[in-house]
């Protein structure tokens, strides 16, 4: 789908007036099905884990009985709860972080033209195609507290004297760093593929007008670039940011939260506590704090969404 | 353009050099995977502390060892049948529910239905990771645990949003003259919605297949959540799950099982790129 034709699409668009009854009627229909499965299977157990998190519900049994906030109240005075919080910020914030300023440099370079484009194009694509549990597990091989080859080429270079060793998933610092590597590594086709398009759906005639009107690069990037690019670089940033506070994946396959859980996020520890564990009311509570971003989230969505109709 | 002289040669090679960067970041694991894949235990068990050994390279012959043990006396064969088979049923389910639902916001709603596919889109955002407790309890309600019946149910939770989604882009770029000018000739708006709407949504279709496809492929927590027995598993809880015996990893066959399942993938994601980004993108690009 390219913009010229969402652009040719949009006359024509000025619908509503045109409808007549049947067809609204028609259009009831056809959407129907697909409203009742997602407000039965996506609305419904939304509101069922905010209950549950109220509730001493344990996995193996049916019954349970209300018991407040107390759920919360025993997560937030839990130092595992509050460290995982902690580190779900971090991973996010520094991973995405990472990932804007790398993806931009990126994205620049491949707006160039060079032999090779299409094949580094589908090269650099891999970390986000490949299913995440696989991918992390090559990580996992490639952080082994034996076989480890970072280790030995830190050997070779002899920035690892003899008798050092770094176990990467074995130190909470060094966890963390491990686990930040691999979120930039598969955020980072995402974000460039994205940020990417918006570079390339800027029209040249807009650069070529700030030429003649004697613009130079700098005042270039800060009065075309960026603003042309902010609604792009918000959905990149957004989703990019979605993706990562909500994994559980990469943290339960390298350290499983360990070290004595330093490196647990929400989510990881709410599997760790609600399934493993079977305190489903406390997994609950601990999942529950995904939902304030979430819906910041949501509204930076919307807005954009709003705006673009606007201009 | 002024790429002439010194200067320009320099920003060349520094350019190819950091576009070379770039790709050995994120290929370098699946060469690993690769060497791995095919290298002799003895070859591939040495110890990172042994600089003497070189250990990007087969310094022993390659050997198809792995492979036989992945494909003979694994479950990887089962995990990748039912895989395949939970991803034929999803996305049955998601072309039944997202094309009649995406053709109904691309033409027959008005106003709201545009806040309404705004809001459907939102919920591809609510996480596995919120859901699959609250789902925990619904799957043992209607006695689906440890069985791939549960993943059909709850796959299209993600599958449903994002696929509607993108159709309804893809729909909106068709003219709407072309099933008016059907309804003209005599056709109901059904029937000029079958024969000359979706012939012609074909390649937005295929889309749709292809990301429902790759999204349940990929999908690993609720796999992992509502399947224990190893002879249920799929491909992305499987390998990393039930491939590891003990504290014994098999890393060959697993790094074997990993490129195996990724690349085919990667193919499909990158043949399908530029709609990809269409479907985050619709709004934020004019």
């Amino acid at each position: 789908m390219t913009t010229t034709e969402i652009a040719l699409a949009t006359p024509s668009r000025s619908r509503g007036a045109s409808l007549s009854r049947r067809d609204i009627r028609l259009g009831e229909i056809l959407l129907a099905p697909a409203l009742a499965y997602i407000f039965l299977l996506v609305a419904v157990p939304f509101l069922l884990a905010v209950f549950l998190s109220l509730t001493n519900s344990s996995a193996g049994s049916l019954q349970f009985s209300f018991v407040g906030l107390q759920n919360f109240r025993a997560v937030l005075g839990s130092p595992v709860f509050r460290r995982a919080l902690w580190n779900t910020f971090v991973f996010t914030f520094v991973s995405q972080f990472l990932v804007m300023v790398l993806g931009n440099i990126l994205a620049r370079a491949l707006m160039k033209p060079f032999r090779g484009k299409l094949l580094v194009r589908f090269l650099i694509l891999l970390p986000w195609a490949a299913p995440i549990s696989l991918a992390t597990l090559g990580w996992l091989w490639i952080f082994d507290s034996t076989f480890s080859v970072i280790n030995w080429m830190l050997k070779v270079v002899g920035w690892l004297g003899p008798g050092q060793w770094y176990y990467w998933l074995g130190d909470p610092v060094l966890g963390m760093v491990a686990i930040i590597t691999v979120h930039v590594w598969r955020m980072l086709p995402f974000s460039t593929v994205i940020l990417l398009a918006g570079l390339t759906s800027i029209p040249k005639e807009i650069h070529e007008a700030a030429d003649i009107d004697g613009a130079g690069p700098l005042s270039k990037t800060f009065q075309i670039t960026i603003p042309m690019m902010l609604p792009i670089l918000t959905v990149a940033i957004l989703f990019g940011v979605v993706f990562t506070f909500t994994d559980m994946s990469v943290v339960y396959l390298l350290t499983r939260g360990g070290p004595y859980n330093s490196t647990h996020v929400l989510a990881s520890l709410a599997f760790q506590d609600g399934v493993l564990g079977g305190d489903v009311g406390r997994g609950a509570a601990e999942a529950i704090f995904l939902v304030p971003l979430l819906v910041l989230m949501a509204v930076v969505m919307l807005r954009i969404s709003r705006r673009a109709e606007v201009v | 353009m002024a790429r002439r002289g010194w200067g320009g040669a320099l920003r060349t090679i520094g350019h190819r050099l950091l576009i070379l960067g770039f790709t050995g970041f994120a290929i370098f694991p699946f060469y690993w995977m690769a060497v791995t894949a095919f290298k002799q235990n003895a070859d591939l068990y040495v110890g990172a502390s042994n600089t003497a050994h070189n250990p990007f390279i087969f310094n022993r012959p390659p050997t198809l060892e792995h492979l036989q043990i992945l494909f003979g006396t694994t479950l990887y064969p089962t995990w990748l049948f039912n895989t395949l088979w939970v991803g034929g049923l999803v996305v049955a389910i998601t072309l039944l529910l997202g094309v009649p639902a995406a053709y109904s916001l691309a033409r027959l709603t008005g106003r709201w239905g545009e806040h309404l596919s705004i809001a459907i889109f939102l919920t591809y955002l609510i996480p596995s990771t919120l859901l699959f407790i609250p789902f925990s309890r619904l799957v043992a309600l209607l006695g689906l645990q440890n069985q791939l019946w549960a993943l059909v149910l709850i796959y299209p939770t993600f599958t449903v949003p994002f696929c509607t989604w993108l159709l309804m882009g893809f729909l909106k770029t068709l003219p709407k003259e072309i099933e008016e000018s059907a309804m003209v000739d005599g056709c109901s708006r059904m029937s000029a919605i079958v024969r000359v709407v979706l012939p012609l949504a074909v390649p937005g279709l295929l889309t749709a297949v292809i990301f429902a496809l790759t999204l349940t492929i990929q999908e690993f927590v609720y796999s992992l959540t509502f399947i224990s027995s190893v002879s249920r598993m799929t491909v992305s809880v499987g390998v990393p799950v039930a491939l590891v015996r003990g504290d014994v990893y098999y890393w060959g066959s697993l790094m074997a099982a990993c490129l195996i399942t990724s690349v085919p993938l990667a193919l499909l994601y990158n043949f399908f790129l530029d709609r990809f980004i269409a479907g985050f993108t619709v709004g934020a690009i004019k």
